[in-house]
């Protein structure tokens, strides 16, 4: 029995992973339920608005790397951050004025906008294989590891290796620090509260003065802000291929709607339960399971529930699970 | 107005005729999809093939060849069969190089070569499935069977001493025909295979296949994969999570990519591709560099030898009919008669045309067996100091 090396290993391959990947998740979540709680549809095009924002950025970062600036152990990306939510909020404004605006004066039903928003999301993702193309794209640079698998060995004489990523250290702090503004730019602020009111109660906020277009405005902002960060962050960790970003909308679909649609908090919390379950139930237990168990009983077997092709089939399954049993989500957001 | 008509009819004539003497090649292969790298040195080598033919002049009757090109995308079956029509039915190729992946390629032969009876010989198609696939004589490959890669890799293996691996293959006719036969022929040898999963290509994160590979252990990870796909993700992962540092690479992997992405951080890995020692391999080396592109890439000597077989066949035949030239293929491969060298292809047609008989050797040791593939000669590979190097022949 040796629970050291069992911890460090569940760490390494589940536990650090599971942390950077869920709050990956959970901006990406963010997004889609203030969409949802705010202008009331589901916003297909969230994860191709991603990938637009991670693309400005790698365009910026590669001009900057040219260019001989950077930002030390730091990923150049970060400076370059800024300037792809700029762009994303450019997009996005744009977007509204010339397509969800009419929908909206006409009081659309939902569904019709969740269609729009499908037609959105095909311009979009050809607008980022147009301009940067389909492949796999590298702007990762900096120190790549704060704590290195064979270091790791070397400093504690385990049998087992730890490696922290820079790009997971970075991923979760950037989603604490964003989260944070959110939440105090939600609950503090006068603008933020005038989006609540709009998104609890749209006759009664209009009534009280709030100015509709202004909060339709901000929202888009701050969707903006969210999905550049998500999508940059993503990128980094793994790397930057537009069809992963289309590939994405799944999970973070499932990770709003698992938290509770409209509602912040459950956001987070959905993108931590399905980047937790996505990567328990596809683990290979048996190495943890050997270092836990006395000999006689360790496995011979892989101890693997399901095969890692299946990743995506999870969150489905979570997914219909909690619209069967409890629509509204875990943290009472709107039903779906 | 006769004379008009008589002169007009004359120049269609020999336009005609000026069009049948220019024969075509089909060469198809993946120049899009995930062994993009290595399909230029593979034309190259062909279209190398093809020049020294025509300089020699002794083709049949003083007649040229010229290539035409196909994409096959490698993985994707349906394209690929499309150009092979294109080729057959619109160029009117008489011969096709390629296809390039196994999958594609058994697509490819299927559906468009042996409805349309086109001879087809692949330079990089290893799947151990094509060698028992039904194909009326059309189809033959200068590469040898993964059956016997999976053999060479396990005795690579045992040699080092190493008991204990897991395999990541990638999830196609070319990955799975690999891992299997090499998990059987290892496992036979005394050796354990801890995991043996496949990984699917073109995916962004593959920490979850290897968290379970790393589970399975294993002293060395064997990547049966393609480097600029999900074989890459796979590597990359597994340093990032300190899982292996000692890699095994089929044929798939070995390319420069390979060596520039990976030679460094991967040292003391290694794998091997088909290639032959000896002459043949020098000589086809030089030639390369004067022809301006890399003749050690993987599989380029295979094209040219491909190209070869065919203009070859042709000639012994006296005929571009596939049906006819099809059943000389084998007699230009094998003994007995003359050995032939890369670059010596000239000499080759004279033989031929003179009535003798020829023994291509070529640039990859040509050696046809059972239904028309090679017999395989692999070269090992290491990585030392940050470089990619030949370290023997198997």
């Amino acid at each position: 029995m040796d629970f050291l090396n069992a911890f460090v290993s569940l760490s390494n391959y589940v536990l650090i992973p599971g942390v950077a990947y869920g709050s990956q998740l959970a901006l990406g979540a963010l997004g889609v339920t203030l969409v949802y709680g705010i202008l009331r549809f589901s916003n297909f095009a969230h994860g191709d608005t991603m990938a637009f924002g991670a693309m400005v950025t790698v365009l910026v970062t590669w001009w900057l790397q040219s260019l001989g600036v950077s930002l030390g152990p730091l990923p150049t990306a970060l400076l370059a951050l800024p300037v792809g939510i700029l762009g994303t909020i450019v997009l996005l404004l744009v977007t509204d004025r010339a397509v969800y605006q009419f929908y909206r004066e006409k009081k659309a039903k939902p569904v019709i906008l969740v269609i729009v928003s499908m037609g959105v999301m095909f311009i979009m993702n050809g607008i980022v294989r147009f301009v940067i193309g389909p492949d796999d794209q590298r702007f990762l640079d900096g120190e790549r590891f704060v704590v290195s698998a064979r270091t790791f060995k070397e400093m504690t004489g385990l049998d087992e290796g730890l490696a922290i990523k820079s790009t997971q250290v970075i991923t979760v702090i950037t989603a604490v620090v964003v989260v944070a503004l959110l939440f105090w730019f939600l609950n503090r602020t006068r603008a933020g509260k005038s989006m609540r009111a709009y998104s609890d109660n749209e006759d009664l906020a209009l009534l009280s003065g709030v100015n509709p277009e202004r909060v339709v405005m901000l929202t888009w902002i701050i969707v903006a802000a969210l999905a550049t960060t998500a999508g940059v962050l993503y990128g980094l960790d793994k790397s930057f291929k537009p069809f992963t970003y289309f590939q994405l909308l799944l999970p973070i679909f499932a990770s709003a709607i698992v938290g509770g649609l409209g509602s912040p908090l459950g956001a987070i919390a959905g993108g931590f339960v399905i980047a937790f379950s996505e990567v328990t139930i596809t683990y290979a237990w048996k190495k943890v399971l050997g270092y836990m168990m006395p000999e006689s009983l360790a496995p011979d077997g892989l101890v693997q529930l399901l095969s890692t092709d299946y990743k995506f089939a999870v969150s489905f399954v979570i997914l219909l699970i909690v619209l069967l049993f409890k629509p509204t989500g875990l943290f009472k957001g709107q039903s779906v | 107005m006769k004379k008009l008509l008589m002169a007009s009819a004359a120049a269609a004539l020999t336009a005609g005729m000026a069009h049948a003497e220019d024969v075509k090649l089909g060469i198809l292969l993946g120049f899009t999809g995930p062994l993009e790298s290595i399909s230029g040195d593979m034309t190259a080598g062909a279209n190398l093939a093809i020049a020294q033919v025509n300089e020699s002049g002794n083709f049949l009757d003083g007649q040229t060849v010229s290539s035409v090109e196909g994409d096959t995308g490698c993985i994707d079956a349906s394209l690929a069969v499309a150009s092979a029509e294109r080729l057959i039915t619109s160029d009117g190729v008489k011969g096709i190089i390629g296809g390039m992946c196994s999958g594609e390629t058994g697509a490819v032969l299927q559906n468009a070569a042996i409805p349309n009876g086109v001879v087809m010989i692949s330079p990089s198609a290893t799947s151990p499935a094509l060698s028992t696939v039904e194909d009326n004589g059309l189809f033959f490959r200068t590469s040898p069977s993964d059956a016997r890669q999976g053999q060479v890799m396990a005795d690579i293996l045992n040699d080092r001493g190493i008991t204990e691996v897991a395999v990541s293959y990638t999830n196609n006719d070319y990955g799975k025909g690999l891992a299997d036969s090499f998990e059987a022929a290892f496992t036979e040898s005394g050796g354990t295979v801890t995991m043996n999963a496949s990984h699917e290509d073109g995916k962004a994160d593959y920490s979850a296949e290897v968290g379970a590979l790393a589970s399975a252990g294993g002293d060395v990870l064997v990547v049966a994969g393609y480097i600029d796909q999900g074989g890459a993700g796979i590597i990359n992962g597994a340093l990032d999570s300190g899982a292996f540092d000692t890699f095994m690479y089929p044929d798939g992997m070995v390319s420069e990519t390979l060596e520039k992405n990976f030679a460094e951080r991967t040292e003391g890995s290694f794998g091997q591709h088909p290639s032959a020692a000896g002459d043949g391999p020098v000589k086809f080396q030089e030639m390369g560099k004067e022809a301006g592109f890399d003749a050690t890439g993987a599989f380029a000597p295979e094209s040219y030898d491909a190209a070869a077989l065919i203009l070859l066949a042709m000639q012994a035949a006296g005929s571009t009919d596939p049906n006819v030239y099809k059943d000389k293929v084998m007699d230009v491969a094998n003994a007995p008669g003359e050995e032939i060298m890369p670059g010596d292809l000239g000499r080759a047609l004279q033989i031929l045309k003179d009535g003798g008989e020829v023994d291509y050797v070529g640039a990859s040791a040509v050696e046809l067996i059972g239904g028309g593939e090679s017999a395989g000669s692999y070269r090992e590979i290491e990585m030392k100091d940050g470089k990619m190097e030949g370290v023997g022949y198997r």
